[in-house]
């Protein structure tokens, strides 16, 4: 292993991230802020509880997950394709270094960001609403997975778009109807019938379901399936970058 | 001197079909400066990128140091810096974040104090902590060599590293470049500038539509291929060339007062013992005798008309 490459790429894609701190800062606390306002407060005040939740708190997981998969793909889908679109990346495919340590480099750093923004989500949070953690260690774990099998989708997107359009089309089209409708608002018990047998097919619902377990303790689906679910995803985007870098597609001519 | 690289048979199809290497054999001696002109299409590009890993060959294999450059990726990589022909820089970096990347990316420790050695000598140390978009051209080019070498490479391909530089620039990169080879660097060069390549080249290869058409030592390739011409300068002016000597080699200057023989170098017999006999005899004194050898500007025109041809 190329340690130091690994470590170069790491530090030199949080350098890019820091030097737009204030922007990478404010922007999810005013968003969620607004969150907090509008749903929490607004809407919050009508619905009063969910399976025993003030809707105020029932919102948190959801909305740290929200922000943690579209940074996660931004981040990573960004970091991969930039070189792609300026030209640099002639200098990873030169290097000696395999498709591990560029990952492990470009991943790596995507979910840093996405978990440092998700954290400071939470504590936002804290100021808005009266929270308990029930499980602290699975959800550190629900979020280090998530960020991580995100920054690995947004990887492979940031390979396979050909223009910025394209790096937008996903996550605009696919994830953040996925994300809305996997439960970041509501139980999914609170649908009907024929909606909750529909949303069992949205990958997002195993996730938010599983995170908001280890605040609250109670789910949707079971504890393991959401576990199963989410490391499914990371194997197989892990599959599909062993394959990319195999063929070369989309970055070796 | 042992050979450093050696690629054998390289064949190179993009995509869409097109053949851009024809199955190039070539190898390069260690230490030497090695020119590779062409004209625009040649392969000179593929050659390089395939040789540093960003094309993947179709066919063919390339050795740097011994090592595969497939099987054994990692000690062959390493051993190479790369100096592309586009400037592919991120505009927003600092010229010291990106040098210390390079290093990093081919597993070398930090070294502060060999990346100043390296900018120093680029006249870069000064621009260390400047944005990259905030530097001209020539500058941007010669951020690119320090990246290339920030690893300390063994091997530099310089794919024209002089294009868009002014004279004052073009002679400080040869500097460079001679002082690469003095630390004992191998160096390819892509060039369309020919004097260039008569300027620093130790050998130089020729390339179109994706074929080495030669690869030769400098002064030979010139000695060989090169004609001269052998002015004789009279004393008197005169009208026309006396029938006794007229030839296709013979001309006659506009002034009448120089005779100028074209001869073959690679020929048995120059024919100039006879010419200068023939002169005697048709009765015209002469005042002084030069020669003069053809470029290699004219040596690879010839060339690639032949190839056309
Ligand atoms: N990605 C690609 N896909 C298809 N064809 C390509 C690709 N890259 C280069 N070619 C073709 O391969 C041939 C060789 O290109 P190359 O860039 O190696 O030439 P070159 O000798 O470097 O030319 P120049 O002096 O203009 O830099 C050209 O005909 C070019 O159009
Ligand atoms: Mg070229």
């Amino acid at each position: 292993m190329n340690w130091i490459a690994v470590n170069s790429i790491y530090k030199f894609e949080m350098a890019r991230f820091f030097r737009t701190i204030t922007q990478s800062f404010v922007s999810p606390v005013l968003s969620t802020s607004l969150y907090f306002v509008v749903f929490g407060a607004a809407i919050g005040s009508r619905i009063q509880e969910v399976e025993g939740i003030s809707y105020g708190a029932f919102i948190v997981p959801g909305l740290i997950m929200l922000s943690v998969i579209t940074q996660s793909i931004s981040n990573a889908s960004f970091g991969i394709y930039f070189p792609k679109f300026i030209g640099t990346v002639f200098e990873l495919l030169s290097a000696p270094i395999n498709f591990i340590e560029i990952v492990l480099g470009y991943v790596g750093a995507a979910a840093t960001k996405a978990l440092f923004i998700g954290v400071i989500i939470l504590m936002t949070a804290f100021f808005f609403v009266d929270i308990t953690i029930a499980h602290p260690f699975w959800m550190v774990v629900f979020l280090v997975l998530t960020c991580i099998s995100f920054s690995l989708f947004g990887f492979i997107i940031g390979i396979w778009a050909g223009n910025f359009e394209q790096l937008q089309l996903v996550p605009l089209l696919i994830i953040t109807p996925l994300v809305f409708l996997g439960g970041s608002f509501y139980s999914i018990s609170m649908l009907p019938p024929v909606w909750q047998v529909i949303s069992h097919f949205n990958p997002v619902v195993y996730l938010i379901s599983g995170f908001r377990w280890s605040f609250f303790g109670a789910a949707d689906v079971p504890i393991v399936t959401s576990l199963l679910a989410i490391a499914g995803f990371t194997a197989l985007c892990l599959a599909v970058i062993w394959w990319i870098f195999r063929t070369g597609w989309r970055i070796r001519q | 001197m042992p050979d450093i690289v050696e690629i054998n048979d390289l064949r190179k199809a993009y995509a869409d079909g097109f053949e851009a290497l024809k199955g190039v054999t070539l190898k390069i001696k260690q230490g030497e400066i090695l020119a590779l002109l062409g004209p625009n299409g040649a392969g000179k590009t593929t050659l390089i990128s395939t040789v540093c890993g960003i094309t993947t060959a179709t066919g063919g294999t390339v050795k740097v140091g011994g090592h595969d450059t497939i099987t054994d990726y990692r000690a062959a990589r390493g051993m190479i810096g790369l100096v592309p022909q586009e400037i592919n820089l991120e505009p927003f970096e600092k010229v010291i974040s990106t040098v210390r990347f390079s290093r990093g990316l081919f597993g070398k420790p930090k070294d502060d104090a060999a990346l100043e050695k390296i900018l120093r000598q680029l006249s870069l140390w000064d621009k260390r902590d400047s944005q990259i978009r905030a530097l001209s051209g020539g500058m941007k080019r010669r951020v690119l060599i320090a990246k290339a070498l920030a690893h300390e490479p063994r091997v530099l391909f310089l794919d024209e590293p002089t294009a868009g530089v002014d004279v004052e620039l073009r002679r400080d990169m040869w500097e460079i470049v001679a002082g690469l080879k003095a630390d004992g660097v191998t160096i390819i060069l892509t060039t369309h500038y020919i004097e260039e390549a008569e300027a620093i080249a130790d050998r130089i290869g020729v390339i179109a539509h994706g074929e080495l058409l030669l690869v030769e030592d400098k002064n030979k390739l010139m000695a060989r291929m090169g004609k001269k011409q052998l002015q004789v300068h009279l004393t008197k002016p005169i009208d026309a060339v006396p029938a006794s000597l007229v030839s296709d080699a013979l001309t006659l200057s506009e002034d009448g007062s120089t005779l100028i023989y074209t001869y073959d170098t690679r020929a048995e017999r120059t024919g100039i013992t006879k010419l200068l006999s023939d002169v005697a005899a048709a009765g015209l004194v002469l005042t002084d005798l030069e020669t003069s050898q053809s470029s290699l500007e004219e040596i690879f025109v010839d060339l690639l008309k032949e190839d056309a041809a």
